[in-house]
This record gives structure tokens, C-alpha cells and sequence, in this order.
């Protein structure tokens, strides 16, 4: 095949390529959660996102057609081109070339500065409703959920009102982590010895996936978690059935959940030691216990006394 | 063709009308020979200079990899672990001597770079000798420091801020240790082959490197001694 | 007296490695008994283990890069197969197995792929293209390669002596902690990206020396060819960046090994200091790789466009912009750690504003070919390529440089995407193109053009359908580093991936079967006039392969493209300039120092993982003694003697001159 062909048919491949890619966004938009968010957080990202694409698209695509298009144009057995083999500058694209770019990342940055502030994780949403406090541990490796004012707490699950603001405190148990619900937006690094703020709110009724979006070790594809966002009767409801079931959770009970564990299932907790997150935040209780070297079944090399 | 003899006119024709639109010869072309040296009109520099030029250019890599140690020890100062803080630790009078001692040390460095211009082989060995006491008398005293703070208790494992303390003053104690050795191979080098063109050039080097240690140590002193006992 | 390392830390449960490690183990030792008994080891220890010439140097820092390249795709092929098995299923690959490969991956194709590469050729090309004969400390620049290969070896020792590391490529704390990664495998990590980068730093500071103190008369800054402008400023930040690297894994080691508290949970120790060190350099060393194949770039769409580069001092100004910029933009790695809107808006708008310069270097390479002649080789396609899909990769990161963007892009299979798109359309790009380019340079024949446009429209096709699916699955809420998921929609994307990685195999295949035909039809291959592509650098003014002196008298430079210059006059004038008057040359003695201290640095290396403390201390003393045999040599210089000149720069004349007439004919 003569090259010429090869460039056209990797010019249209590549055109037909980018729109397939772009079709692509479009349709699998009931699929993609981040273009598909269900809280004003997500909303609010999502709309930055596809504007900042946007606006960069008017620059992007008719640059690349136009670099196909020249390197297609002035090939050299092309004997209609123009041929300058001394022109090397012009004061005038120059000024394009700078003031083009320039000028899209002055918007953009624009979109940047503002939406940084206006999107900060740990800013308060406004809303009627009195915010759902959620404190949550990342341990090794499941998620835990301590809901304080109604003092009960769960594995790997979370339940919230529907249209509620929910005020998340965040904290590890030992390693850093990552806590994202794609659908509701902003994620945030979970560490050891501090507390990071995070706020959200789900404005749909459904059941969301959330996951750990921050390698954290073996168990880490294992460390999803789902939130259910119902309305406050069911909301309460839970709460109530969470508090007639399951153990208390206690120092002692919180020790030996921080042991490595992997693809822990949901649970639920009646009750919660009332300052049993400030302890953990604050290093009282001790960093949870990493992998025992000892153990036979060991993945750890070299394994210890071996 | 010749790569270099066919140089011979000054100017090649392809070049010439590209400057008209260009005013302020922003675009190519520009670079014309202005006659003007220093910027690469007289070819590669001679050797010594070259040599120089490295090694200032790695001494100012290191004081980058210092001023990372100096930007921990900046960050967990207060970071004590309710173990000691430096006011509780740092003896000034014993820091003061290790100050004197590679200050002065610097001086006889500098001394023993003056001989070696010289070529006097006896001062060269006498500056050189004084500044390796200087430097060891720098060392034990740093390492009484150390072993002091270890018996008390105060070791790097203590706090975060005891660790990156070590790290920082110990890492210029690495530096002066190996310093030391390099002065030692100098030394030998001078004695066994004499001031040979390539040694001349190493011992510049190495007082280079030996200066670059005193302005390090003014930093750690400030930084750790001074700011580190205030609160 | 072994530390800690037993028989037990041969991963006998794990096939794939020891497999994997025996056939590359039979391999090596069949081309080592290859060598010994053809008689080639005298010859491979004299020119070129123990050569201190920039070209042989520059020469195997390539080859270390192109064969870890097969390393580190073999583990993305192995990442790739495993998530596309992997829905609802374990897979093939346990997590610990799959940790230690994503880990490896990363840091050999950041550290030992795209490092040695630009390195290598910016060490072939810089002195050629500066019109010199040899770096500024050439035996310090083989010490410097042989460290690099060094770390590679450590890095494939944890094959099968013991683990890699399970942290990921960055070895973030506490994770990294003896705590809670008490293996070998972070060591492993650590003493190897030490050792090499003892080396790097070295290289950068050769390189910066080189540049700044050792041109051609006549070559001032503004003549440089872009290339020596990006290699300048690739290795200043190198220079600036490396010894942060340094400090940052040695607070990491001294915590590991000596239970310091810098990045611990307990005692005070902070881990978001990690984050801040490791960027301070792990930014600046993302444009430490981009920088030199921007230059690459440049260079070779002017050649085949046959026109100067459009916009000569704007893309110098750029370049440098980049450069400075690089420092300033590090905390948008960890925007989800919550910062605050301030600090958040200052580092997002900073990281755009890298944009700028880098949108004019693309305007200009755009405009350098119009009104071209352009010659569609396959160097040209690289950079066709390589503009098409930096432009893409550039967008998205512009995308994820804003915070609330961010915010729901981190650490996704989007980020994943995005940094592929920019190292492999980017830094392989253009090392693939570089490595095309100046090959007819380094051996004298040209890589077969045939094999070179497959393995580029593999390479490209395969890059897409692998990494476009990326970008849709981070949007769709997958993070990165899974080893087994449970959604059902992701899985036909991950096979889609899966399907790409193994057209870019075909890409790789295509290249290797390039280079063995290329050898095999060299003599139709042959490039006599050392200007295969009508070039415009001083680098093609030279015989190919160059003499050991590069130049037989060193040129004098009149002009932004000297050997363009050259060429039109000798047209003009229709022969060849005056026979120079040709000196004796001193050149820089061979010296296995390089080699020597490597082998002890291995030594200190291993040792140090194993906790062999004896070993390490016999290690050291090696390496000193090493250098104090070098320092005590009486005869540094080698002296070629003027007829030995004479007679090396007549054969190019005369190859030119040839050239010459048969231009004339043709015109």
C-alpha cells in the first residue's frame, strides 16, 4: 500500500476514531457516574468538567485537522503546495500563537479559581435541612460508618436520607485511602491522625457505589461500600432496626476489626462508643496492625524467622 | 565534505532574507555573531574551568538535597511526640566549638590551596593536615553531641522531630566524614605523583567542597541551633 | 552472614516470575557463552564496557532502555490480560502477585525505560550537535550508565530473590512503612532507584556542564539546535530535582531501617510531607522526560519538513518557561487531600498556565511545516503522531489540572489514561522517532522503513484502542490498581483495553523484526554520506558512525544550522572547502571505573536489602579503592595521531564529495 493511502486511512481513522470517542461520552452517560451525578456536588463537577472540555475542544480539534491537513497538504509529491523553505517566522502568528492559549487558560483558569472555592471539600452545602453527621474510618480494608448522633454504625454500608446535606469526618486506621462515591462527587484522602471534611448530599432516592480510590494495599479492590439514599422514614427506620440488632461497637470490638481483613460484607452496629472516632483521630487508640509476618499463610517475603 | 574546514566564508547565503520581516529578530537567524565572547564563541573552555564549573554545579545539587533535609526539620520541629524539644536538649557550647573548629578549618583549607598555587609540597601538607584535625576535632565533637543525646534518652527514634534532626546534622556529618577521606586520598595523591594538572584540579574540587560544607553549617546552625531552641 | 535472605525467598509459588526469570536467566547466559566462545568478550570489555566515548555510552543507555521496555510491557500485558479476566473473578494473578506488577511497571518504564532513553540519546546526540568530541567528564558519564543498570538489575533481582514492592510506583507512606510492608520489596525499591539515581544526577550535571562550558567556537547560545535548548533544560531539573529524590527515599530508608519517624503514624512522623517531597521532584521529572523529545521532535520536523524550525526563540523561551514552571505546580498530584480552595486555585491555575508554552510549541512545530516539503519517513510519522495524540493527552490534563474536575478524576482510570497519553505519545514518541533518526548516525545504515511504519501504525492504532477505554472507565468510576472488580459494565471496556496492549505487542514485534532485518540488509541499508536525511545540525557534518574524535578539527559555527549552511555553500560553490591542517587528537582513555564500581554498587545494593551489613561495608570499600585506582593513573589521554586523523576525515571528504557530484548531476 503506497503511503499516501496509509495517511488517509489513518487520517480517517483517526477522525472517525475521535467521534466514535465523543458518541462514546454521549451514550454511555447512564453508565459513566461521574457524567451522571445524583447531588448538587457531582452536578456542579460535571458541569466544569464538560465546560472546560469544551472550550478546549474549539482549540484542540481544528489544531489537529489542521496538522493532518498540512502534513497531508505540503507532502512533497503534492506539486499544487507552496513551497517557503526559508520562512521561519512571522510576528503576527506568533502573537496568535501565545495569545490563543493564553487566553483559554485565563478562562479556564478562571473556572478553576472559582470552582475550587465554590467546590472546596470541606465547605458546608447550603439547604434547609439540618446536615446528616457521618464519621468515617478507612480500615484495612473495608470501610467503617459511624453515625454519631444516632450512635449507631456500620461495615461497608452506608444509609442516608434522601436531600439531606451529609457532613462527613474522615479518618484511616492506619494506611491512606481514598473515599469516592462516584455519583455524589468530591473525593477525599483518608489519613492517619487527621480528620478531613467532606460534604455531600444525594438528591435522588437510590443506591450508590462507593469505593476506596486510593491503593492501600492487598485488599484494596475488595474495599467498596454502597450508600443507600431513602427518604427520613425509612432513614429512621433503619436506624431503629440498626439499633435493635448486631454487637455494640467498642474499643475492643474496633481492635479487632482494624486487623487486616479482605471483602468484609456489610454489618451494622447498635451501639458506638461515644468519642470512639476523636480517639482514633486523635492516635488514642493505636494505628491499626499491618500484616503478621509470622502467620504461614504469610504473602510477605521474606517471611519472619524463615 | 570536512566538518570544520569548509567554515571558511563567514556567511552562507540560504540565511540571509529571513530577517527582513523580523524587526526585533525574535524569530531564526537571530544569533548572529555579534563578536561578542563568553557565550560560546570561543569554543569549549579549557579544562580547569570545566572541571570547576561541574563541580560547583553538583555542590549546588547538594545544597538542594540539604535544603530538603532543612525543609523536614522545618516541618516536624514541633512534631516531639511529648518527647524532649531542642531548648531542652541542645548544648550551645559544645555546638559553639564545632563552629570554631570548621570555621577555622575553612581558613586552613583556604591556606593549603594558596601552597598548592604555589607548589610548595611542605605548607600544601601542613595546611592540609591542620584542616583534617580541624575536621575530626568537628566530627568527635558532633558525635559526643549524638551519643550524649542517645544515652538520654533523645535518640532519632524518639520523635519525629529528633529524627529529622539527626538526619539533618548528621547528613552534613556524612558530608565532613567524607570530606575528610577525600582530603586523606588528596593528600596522598600530592605526596606519591606531586602537583600534577589533573590533581591541581581535584584538590580545587575538594576545597570547593570543603567551603560548601562551612556554608551549609552556618544554615544548620542557625536554623537548628538558633531558630530550633526558640519557641 | 545472609541477613535475612533464605531459600524460602525464592517465590517458588509464584510460576509466572520464575518462568518469566528462567527464560530471560537462560536467555542472557546463552548470549554471554555466545560472546565467550566466539571470541567477542575482549572486544565487548575494551570498546565498550569499559568505553568512555559518549556515543558507545549513549548507545547503551538505549539498549538498557529498549530492553527494559520489554520488561515493563511484558507486566502491562500480564495488568492488562488480569483485569480483563478479572470481573467477578480472581483472575490469574493473586493480589500480591499484581501489586508487585503495577508496581514494577511504573518504575521501570519511569526510571529505567523513559530515563535511560532520553538520556541516551541526549548523550549521543549533545556532543555531535555542539560540534565537540566528547562530554565534559566522560568516565564519570560510564559510572553514570552503569548505575543506572544497576538499579535495572536490582529491580529484576526481586524477580526471583524475594518480592518487589506493593506500593505502587511512588511508594506512598504509611503503606511503604516497615509497619505495614515489612517485606523486601519497598527495599528492593528503594536502594535501586537510590543507586540510580546517584547516576542520574551525575548524567545531569555531565550534561549541564557539557552544554554551558563545551561548544564549538562560534556556537553561542541562540545558534544551540533546539534539542541541545531542551536537553539543557531537562537537565537542570535534573540537577535541581534528583537530590530531592534522594533526600526524600533516604527518610524513607532511615525510617524503615533504623525506625526514624519522618512518615510514620506514630512519634510525630508526617506522611503529607511525603506527598509534598516526592512531587517536588516527581513533577519536575515528568518534564524532565517530555523536555528532550519536545527537542527530538523539533529537530525532525525541520528535517523532514526541509525548512529552519518556525519560531526559533519563541520555543526557546518556552522551553525554559517549562522548565521554571515545572517547580511550581507539584501539589496538584494530591489536590484530594484536602488543602483548602486557596491553595487548591493557585496550584490548578499554575498547572494550566504550563499549557501555554506548550500550546506555542505546538503552533510552531505546526507552522514549521507549512510551506515544508515534507518527506513522510518514519521519524516524521512519530512526530505526526506524536503532535496528534499530545494534543489529546495535553487537553485532559489541562481537564484534570482543575480542582473540582479533579475531584472526581483522581487516581481514575481517566488519570491513568491522561499520563499514558502524554509518556507514550509523547516521551516514546519521541524516542521512538529519535531512535530512527540518528540511527544511520550511531551504526551507518538506516533502520528498514518498511518494519518502521508498521510498528508505528501498530503503535498508534494499538495506543487508542488501549487507552481511550481507559478514559471512559474513569468516568465511569473505576479507580486504578484493581485487581478484581464486580461491575458489570466495565468489563467489555477492560477487554477492549486488553485487545489494544496487544496490537502495540504487534508494534514492539514489528520494531524488534525491524532492527534484525536492518542488520541483515545493512549493506543496502549503508548511509556513506553520513547525512541520511539531509540534515541540518552539525551531527550530520561527521562520518556515521563518527570517528571517536566526532570531528576531525572542530567546526566553526556562522549560523543558526551550520551544516545547512555547509551544504548550500558547497553548492553554491560547487566543491568542497580547503583540506584543514589536521592535528594529533587527545582523547579521554578508556577505564572500567564505571563498571567496577557498579559491580560493588550491586554489591551494596543487595546487600542492603538482604541485611547483609558485612557485604555492604565490603561494597563500599570497593567503590573507594576503585576510585582511588582511577585517581592514580599517570596516562589519561589517549593520542590519535594527525595521519590516523588524516586519513578518517579524507574517506568522509571523499564520501561527500561524492555526494556533491551526484547532486549536481541530478540538478
Amino acid at each position: 500500500m503506497s503511503l499516501p493511502k496509509l495517511l488517509v486511512r489513518g487520517a480517517l481513522a483517526w477522525s472517525t476514531r475521535i467521534t466514535a470517542g465523543l458518541l462514546g461520552f454521549l451514550l454511555a452517560g447512564c453508565q459513566a457516574r461521574v457524567l451522571d451525578p445524583q447531588g448538587p456536588v457531582g452536578v456542579a463537577e460535571r458541569m466544569i468538567l464538560l465546560n472546560a472540555l469544551a472550550i478546549m475542544l474549539c482549540i484542540v480539534v481544528p489544531l489537529i485537522v489542521a496538522v493532518l491537513g498540512f502534513a497531508w497538504w505540503f507532502r512533497t509529491g503534492n506539486p499544487k503546495a507552496r513551497r517557503l523553505p526559508e520562512w521561519s517566522f512571522s510576528g503576527q502568528i506568533e502573537i496568535v500563537t501565545w495569545s490563543v492559549p493564553l487566553m483559554a487558560i485565563m478562562f479556564l483558569g478562571g473556572i478553576a479559581w472559582f470552582g475550587s472555592h465554590e467546590l472546596d471539600p470541606g465547605k458546608p452545602l447550603s439547604s434547609e435541612k439540618k446536615p446528616l453527621d457521618v464519621q468515617v474510618v478507612s480500615l484495612d480494608w473495608k470501610w467503617l460508618f459511624i453515625l454519631p448522633d444516632q450512635k449507631v454504625a456500620s461495615i461497608n454500608s452506608l444509609v442516608v436520607p434522601v436531600g439531606t446535606p451529609v457532613r462527613f469526618a474522615l479518618t484511616s486506621a492506619s494506611v491512606m485511602n481514598a473515599f469516592f462515591i462516584p455519583r455524589l462527587g468530591s473525593m477525599i484522602y483518608t489519613m492517619n491522625g487527621m480528620v478531613q471534611k467532606l460534604n455531600l448530599q444525594a438528591d435522588h432516592e437510590g443506591t450508590y457505589d462507593g469505593l476506596s480510590s486510593h491503593f492501600s494495599g492487598d485488599g484494596f479492590p475488595g474495599m467498596h461500600f454502597t450508600v443507600r439514599a431513602v427518604p427520613q422514614a425509612e432513614f429512621d427506620a433503619w436506624v431503629e432496626a440498626a439499633r435493635g440488632s448486631g454487637p455494640a461497637l467498642d474499643e475492643n470490638a474496633y481492635t479487632s476489626l482494624a486487623r487486616q481483613s479482605m471483602n468484609v460484607p456489610a454489618a451494622t452496629f447498635r451501639d458506638v462508643a461515644a468519642d470512639l472516632f476523636d480517639r482514633i483521630a486523635t492516635q488514642q487508640i493505636p494505628p491499626g496492625p499491618g500484616p503478621d509476618q509470622t502467620d504461614p499463610q504469610s504473602k510477605i517475603s521474606p517471611k519472619a524467622g524463615g | 565534505m570536512s566538518s570544520a574546514s569548509t567554515f571558511a566564508a563567514p556567511e552562507s547565503n540560504g540565511q540571509k532574507s529571513r530577517s527582513g520581516g523580523d524587526p526585533y529578530q525574535l524569530g531564526r537567524d537571530a544569533g548572529r555573531d555579534d563578536g561578542s565572547t563568553g557565550r560560546g564563541s570561543g569554543g569549549p573552555a579549557p579544562k580547569r574551568i570545566v572541571v570547576g564549573y561541574g563541580f560547583w554545579i553538583f555542590i549546588l545539587s547538594d545544597i538542594i538535597m540539604f535544603a530538603a533535609f532543612f525543609a523536614a526539620f522545618a516541618v516536624l520541629k514541633d512534631a516531639t511526640a511529648g518527647g524532649p524539644s531542642g531548648m531542652q536538649l541542645f548544648d550551645r557550647r559544645n555546638v559553639g566549638v564545632e563552629t570554631v573548629c570548621l570555621l577555622l578549618s575553612s581558613y586552613t583549607c583556604g591556606m593549603a590551596s594558596l601552597a598548592m598555587l604555589r607548589k610548595n609540597q611542605l605548607w600544601f601538607h601542613v595546611a592540609m593536615l591542620a584542616t583534617a584535625v580541624l575536621g575530626a576535632m568537628f566530627l568527635g565533637l558532633e558525635f559526643k553531641e549524638f551519643a550524649d543525646l542517645v544515652s538520654r534518652g533523645a535518640g532519632p527514634s524518639r520523635s519525629a522531630f529528633l529524627s529529622a534532626f539527626f538526619t539533618l546534622v548528621g547528613c552534613h556529618g556524612l558530608h565532613v566524614t567524607c570530606g575528610l577521606l577525600w582530603l586523606l586520598t588528596m593528600m596522598a595523591q600530592v605526596f606519591a605523583k606531586g602537583f600534577r594538572d589533573d590533581i591541581l584540579r581535584r584538590t580545587m574540587c575538594f576545597t570547593l567542597f570543603w567551603h560548601a560544607l562551612d556554608i551549609v553549617w552556618v544554615g544548620v546552625f542557625t536554623v537548628v541551633y538558633l531558630m530550633g531552641v526558640t519557641t | 552472614m545472609l541477613g535475612r535472605l533464605t531459600l524460602a525467598a525464592i517465590p517458588l509459588d509464584q510460576p509466572i516470575p520464575l518462568i518469566a526469570a528462567a527464560l530471560v536467566g537462560l536467555v542472557l547466559l546463552a548470549v554471554m557463552a555466545w560472546i565467550v566462545f566466539a571470541g567477542h568478550l575482549p572486544y565487548l570489555w575494551r570498546e565498550w564496557i569499559t568505553s568512555v566515548d559518549h556515543k558507545r555510552v549513549g548507545i547503551m543507555y538505549t539498549l538498557l532502555a529498549l530492553v527494559m521496555l520489554l520488561r515493563g510491557f511484558s507486566d502491562a500485558i500480564l495488568m492488562r490480560s488480569q483485569q480483563a479476566l478479572a470481573y467477578q473473578a480472581p483472575g490469574y494473578l493473586p493480589p500480591e502477585h499484581y501489586d508487585q506488577i503495577f508496581s514494577a511497571h511504573g518504575t521501570l518504564m519511569i526510571f529505567f525505560v523513559a530515563m535511560p532513553f532520553m538520556i541516551g540519546l541526549m548523550n549521543f546526540v549533545l556532543p555531535l550537535q555542539l560540534g565537540v568530541r566528547d562530554v565534559a567528564f566522560p568516565t564519570l558519564n560510564s559510572v553514570s550508565f552503569w548505575l543506572t543498570a544497576t538499579g535495572a538489575l536490582l529491580v529484576n533481582i526481586s524477580l526471583v530473590v524475594g518480592e518487589f514492592a506493593r506500593t505502587g510506583w511512588l511508594p506512598y507512606p504509611p503503606l511503604s512503612e516497615t509497619a505495614y510492608s515489612p517485606g523486601v520489596g519497598v527495599d528492593y525499591y528503594l536502594w535501586s532507584l537510590q543507586i540510580s539515581g546517584v547516576g542520574t544526577l551525575m548524567s545531569g550535571i555531565n550534561l549541564v556542564t557539557t552544554i554551558l562550558k563545551m561548544r564549538a567556537p562560534g556556537m553561542t547560545y541562540l545558534r544551540m539546535p533546539m534539542f541541545c535548548w531542551t536537553a539543557l533544560a531537562s537537565n537542570l531539573l535534573i540537577v535541581a530535582a534528583f537530590p530531592i529524590l534522594t533526600a526524600t527515599l533516604a527518610m524513607l530508608i532511615l525510617d524503615r531501617y533504623l525506625g526514624f519517624h519522618f512518615f510514620t503514624n506514630e512519634a510525630g512522623g508526617n506522611v503529607m510531607m511525603f506527598n509534598n517531597l516526592i512531587w517536588a521532584w516527581g513533577h519536575p521529572e515528568v518534564y524532565i522526560l517530555i523536555l528532550p523529545a519536545f527537542g527530538i521532535f523539533s529537530e525532525v520536523i525541520s528535517t523532514f519538513s526541509e525548512k529552519p524550525l518556525f519560531g526559533y526563540r519563541s520555543m526557546v523561551m518556552a522551553t525554559m518557561a517549562i522548565c521554571l514552571l515545572a517547580f511550581m505546580v507539584w501539589l496538584h498530584h494530591f489536590f484530594t487531600m484536602g488543602a483548602g480552595g486557596d491553595v487548591n486555585a493557585v496550584f490548578g491555575v499554575a498547572t494550566m498556565i504550563i499549557a501555554v508554552p506548550t500550546g506555542v510549541k505546538v503552533f510552531n512545530w505546526l507552522f514549521t511545516m507549512y510551506g515544508g516539503r515534507i518527506r513522510l519517513d518514519t521519524p516524521m510519522l512519530w512526530a505526526i503522531g506524536f503532535v496528534v495524540t499530545f494534543t489529546i493527552g495535553g487537553m485532559t490534563g489541562v481537564m484534570l489540572a482543575i480542582p473540582p474536575a479533579d475531584f472526581v478524576l483522581h487516581n481514575s482510570l481517566f488519570l491513568v489514561a491522561h499520563f499514558h497519553n502524554v509518556i507514550i505519545g509523547g516521551v516514546l514518541f519521541g524516542g521512538f522517532a529519535g531512535y530512527t533518526f540518528w540511527f544511520p548516525k550511531a551504526f551507518g545504515f538506516r533502520l528498514h522503513e518498511g518494519w518502521g511504519k508498521a510498528a508505528f501504525w501498530c503503535w498508534i492504532v494499538g495506543f487508542y484502542v488501549a487507552f481511550m477505554p481507559l478514559y471512559l472507565l474513569g468516568l465511569m468510576g473505576m479507580t486504578r490498581r484493581m485487581q478484581h472488580y464486580d461491575d458489570p459494565t466495565w468489563h467489555p471496556w477492560l477487554i477492549v483495553a486488553a485487545v489494544g496492549a496487544a496490537i502495540i505487542l504487534a508494534g514492539i514485534i514489528c520494531q524488534v523484526v525491524q532492527l534484525f532485518v536492518s542488520i541483515r540488509q545493512r549493506a543496502s541499508l549503508r548511509d556513506e554520506t553520513g547525512d541520511p536525511w539531509n540534515g541540518r545540525s552539525l551531527e550530520w557534518s561527521t562520518a556515521s558512525p563518527p570517528p571517536a574524535f566526532n570531528f576531525a578539527v572542530l567546526p566553526e559555527v556562522h549560523g543558526e544550522e551550520p551544516y545547512w549552511g555547509i551544504k548550500q555553500r558547497a553548492h553554491e560553490q560547487q566543491h568542497l572547502d580547503n583540506t584543514p591542517d589536521y592535528e594529533p587528537i587527545d582523547m579521554p582513555r578508556n577505564s572500567p571505573t564505571g563498571f567496577v564500581c557498579a559491580f560493588f554498587a550491586t554489591l551494596v545494593g543487595f546487600a542492603l536489602i538482604w541485611y547483609m551489613w558485612w557485604l555492604a561495608i565490603v561494597g563500599l570499600l570497593g567503590a573507594y579503592a576503585t576510585f582511588v585506582v582511577f585517581a592514580w593513573r599517570n596516562r589519561v589521554e589517549d593520542v590519535i595521531p594527525a595521519e590516523t586523523v588524516a586519513r578518517i576525515d579524507q574517506a568522509n571528504r571523499r564520501a561527500r564529495a561524492r555526494a556533491l557530484e551526484t547532486l549536481e548531476v541530478a540538478s
